[in-house]
């Protein structure tokens, strides 16, 4: 296997009795790639990324993330992956601190490196003033780059993404891809899912699913390219067709 | 491993703490409930305001007022003047029962001729009346004695009674057991359940799924604190049984100790089970107050008796824990047993255990395939 790939997927399939929600979807993801999940609700998005992250057994297929095989080694895996989820995935009755203190700690974290990230993350955020405050008191554009800016505490290879910007105005969702970029100038890969079509054109490559198939895998311009159309949004109107 | 644990033991203690409903149901609850069967719910009868329909008013029946009230279970609210009056007291609620004495008390009595006591109770509540009756038939009985002063009637056969194990018939014997079980299992089951499909409700179980944490440290995680917190809540409930309403300890604490233990890790792997069935926490609250605690409270024999419940019913009590642990509780505490007494409880108490992890275990799989 190449040292670049980082996610590398042949034939996944997931069946729940004779419903195909992921069928047969293969594609590759470069170290450092930010990769985009186009799709309606229901096109198979978050299964296949439950496959990824091992939250759910393929019923067919083979599947590499991080180098390891989603069937066998999916332990290894969740030692190198972040995820985060579009419910927030912090808890709101713990403060700020007390969250990455849980978060570092359940990833194995030294007590050292913890207060490193700790005051890291805080000033990273400018959230150095309610470092000591419960979480249900922040705005949600706040939650929002915080959880995940503590999805990548333990320092992941690769972080995924599942409609991290679902229900948030344009304004805090424009802030909250400057940080997915940040996070991929390090070298990190982003996988996320999206149905924000606008979204999509900050991806570096996007799949799009219809029907738990991929319908296009390619960037945002020479999909449109390819057909003929003058936005994301009309790209996926055509295919969906 | 352990330090991974310890973080995440912490933070569940965060979640107690700044939970409300939660410190009330894990400390409130307890309290009131002991206080509540303590002093509210009793069987037993002191002053119980009774009213006289006395027709023979002449000595003998004056004694006998005077014999009832010595006991100091009645109290004579008032003696009637006629037998229309008789039912006013009760409708109003403040009579529990009628003595109506026959003419010619005196007479007859020495006389050796039988007597008839009428006496009426107020039915609509058939438990007191029971008792009250039951009080009245012993102080007729003992008044008799005294008075005639003849302890070898030979044409009376008199049965001795004698209650083990609770001379006093104290109803502290029977609720102090019946709510420990029913609090250890409110706590572990109901709480545990209710954690853990928060977790699923507000999505951070995922998070915890993905990460390198095996799901039986998750759980552990969870449950270590509320099997702590309810071992001590089972503790305050027997100290507060031994001190204020002087139940016993009879056999051996250390075995005593261990078969609360014993109970919680049922309790926990019930809410375990239960939490593996919900998505939301309303959806665990309500299977763990109809599914537990209802059939707990009414099936277990706490309440009501098992042996005298219709056949369905009781073997619907046979299958819940409670049960069990109350038939040890009570042969620990109050009849001092050993081990190789309760054998058998334990052993369905283990099973059962063992079920509810099994299919909890089996849940958790069909949900990750």
């Amino acid at each position: 296997m190449s040292e670049t790939k980082v996610i590398e997927v042949a034939g996944l399939t997931k069946k729940f009795g004779d419903f195909k929600a992921v069928d047969n979807i293969s594609f590759e993801v470069e170290k450092g790639e930010i990769f985009g999940f186009l799709g309606a609700n229901g096109a198979g998005k978050t299964t296949a990324m439950r496959m990824l992250t091992g939250l759910s057994k393929p019923s067919s297929g083979k599947g590499k993330v991080a180098g390891f095989d989603v069937l066998k080694e999916s332990e290894r895996i969740k030692e190198r992956i972040g995820y985060m989820s579009q419910k927030f995935s912090l808890y709101e009755d713990l403060t700020v601190k007390e969250n990455i203190r849980f978060y570092g700690g359940i990833y194995g974290l030294s007590r050292q490196q913890i207060q490193t990230k700790t005051s890291h993350i805080l000033e990273e955020l400018n959230l150095d003033q309610v470092g000591t405050k419960l979480v249900k008191s922040l705005p949600l554009g706040w939650k929002q780059r915080l959880a995940f800016a503590v999805s990548m505490v333990h320092e992941p290879e690769i972080v995924f993404l599942d409609e991290p910007t679902g229900g948030v105005d344009p304004m805090v969702r424009r802030q909250f891809w400057e940080a997915i970029y940040q996070a991929a100038e390090l070298g990190r890969t982003i996988f996320v899912t999206t149905h924000y079509m606008d979204e999509a054109e900050y991806c570096d490559r996007i799949s799009i699913m219809v029907a738990g198939k991929i319908k296009a895998l390619d960037s945002p311009d020479k999909l449109k390219d390819q057909f003929e159309a003058g936005s994301m949004d009309e790209v996926f109107l055509k295919l969906a067709r | 491993m352990f330090k991974v644990l310890l973080a995440f033991i912490r933070k569940e203690f965060y979640h107690i703490l700044r939970d409300k409903r939660t410190l009330l149901i894990l400390f409130g609850m307890p309290l009131a409930q002991v206080l509540i069967f303590g002093y509210a719910v009793t069987n037993e009868f002191n002053d119980a305001e009774i009213d006289i329909m006395d027709y023979a008013k002449d000595e003998t029946s004056e004694q006998y007022i005077n014999h009832l009230q010595s006991s100091g279970n009645f109290i004579v609210r008032r003696v009637l003047g006629s037998p229309n009056e008789m039912e006013e007291g009760m409708k109003a609620g403040k009579a529990k029962l009628v003595v109506s004495i026959p003419d010619n008390f005196s007479e007859d009595f020495y006389a050796g001729n039988s007597i008839q006591i009428q006496v009426i109770t107020d039915g609509s509540d058939p438990n007191n009346a029971n008792t009250l009756v039951q009080y009245l038939t012993e102080m007729t009985q003992s008044f008799q004695r005294q008075k005639r002063n003849e302890p070898t009637d030979p044409y009376t056969i008199n049965v001795a009674s004698r209650m083990l194990y609770n001379p006093q018939l104290a109803s502290a014997y029977n609720f102090v057991p019946g709510t420990i079980a029913l609090i250890l299992l409110i706590i572990c089951a109901m709480l545990t359940s209710l954690t853990i499909a928060k977790e699923k409700e507000i999505g951070t179980m995922e998070i915890l799924l993905v990460s390198p944490l095996s799901p039986l440290l998750i759980i552990l995680g969870k449950v270590a604190p509320y099997a702590l917190l309810s071992f001590v809540n089972a503790i305050v409930v027997i100290l507060i049984g031994f001190f204020v309403f002087d139940v016993p300890v009879l056999g051996s604490t250390l075995l005593l100790l261990s078969m609360c233990f014993l109970y919680v890790f049922t309790a926990l792997s019930l809410g375990i089970l239960i939490s593996t069935t919900v998505k939301t926490q309303q959806e665990a609250m309500m299977k763990s107050l109809m599914g537990l605690m209802m059939p707990s409270m009414l099936l277990s024999g706490f309440i009501f008796p098992l042996a005298s419940m219709p056949v369905v019913l009781e073997y619907i009590g046979k299958i819940i824990p409670a049960t069990y642990f109350i038939r040890i509780l009570k042969g620990v505490m109050l009849r001092g047993v050993g081990l190789n007494f309760i054998l058998f409880e334990i052993a369905v108490l283990l099973a059962m255990t063992l079920g509810f992890l099994f299919l909890s275990w089996r849940n958790f799989k069909i949900r990750l395939e």
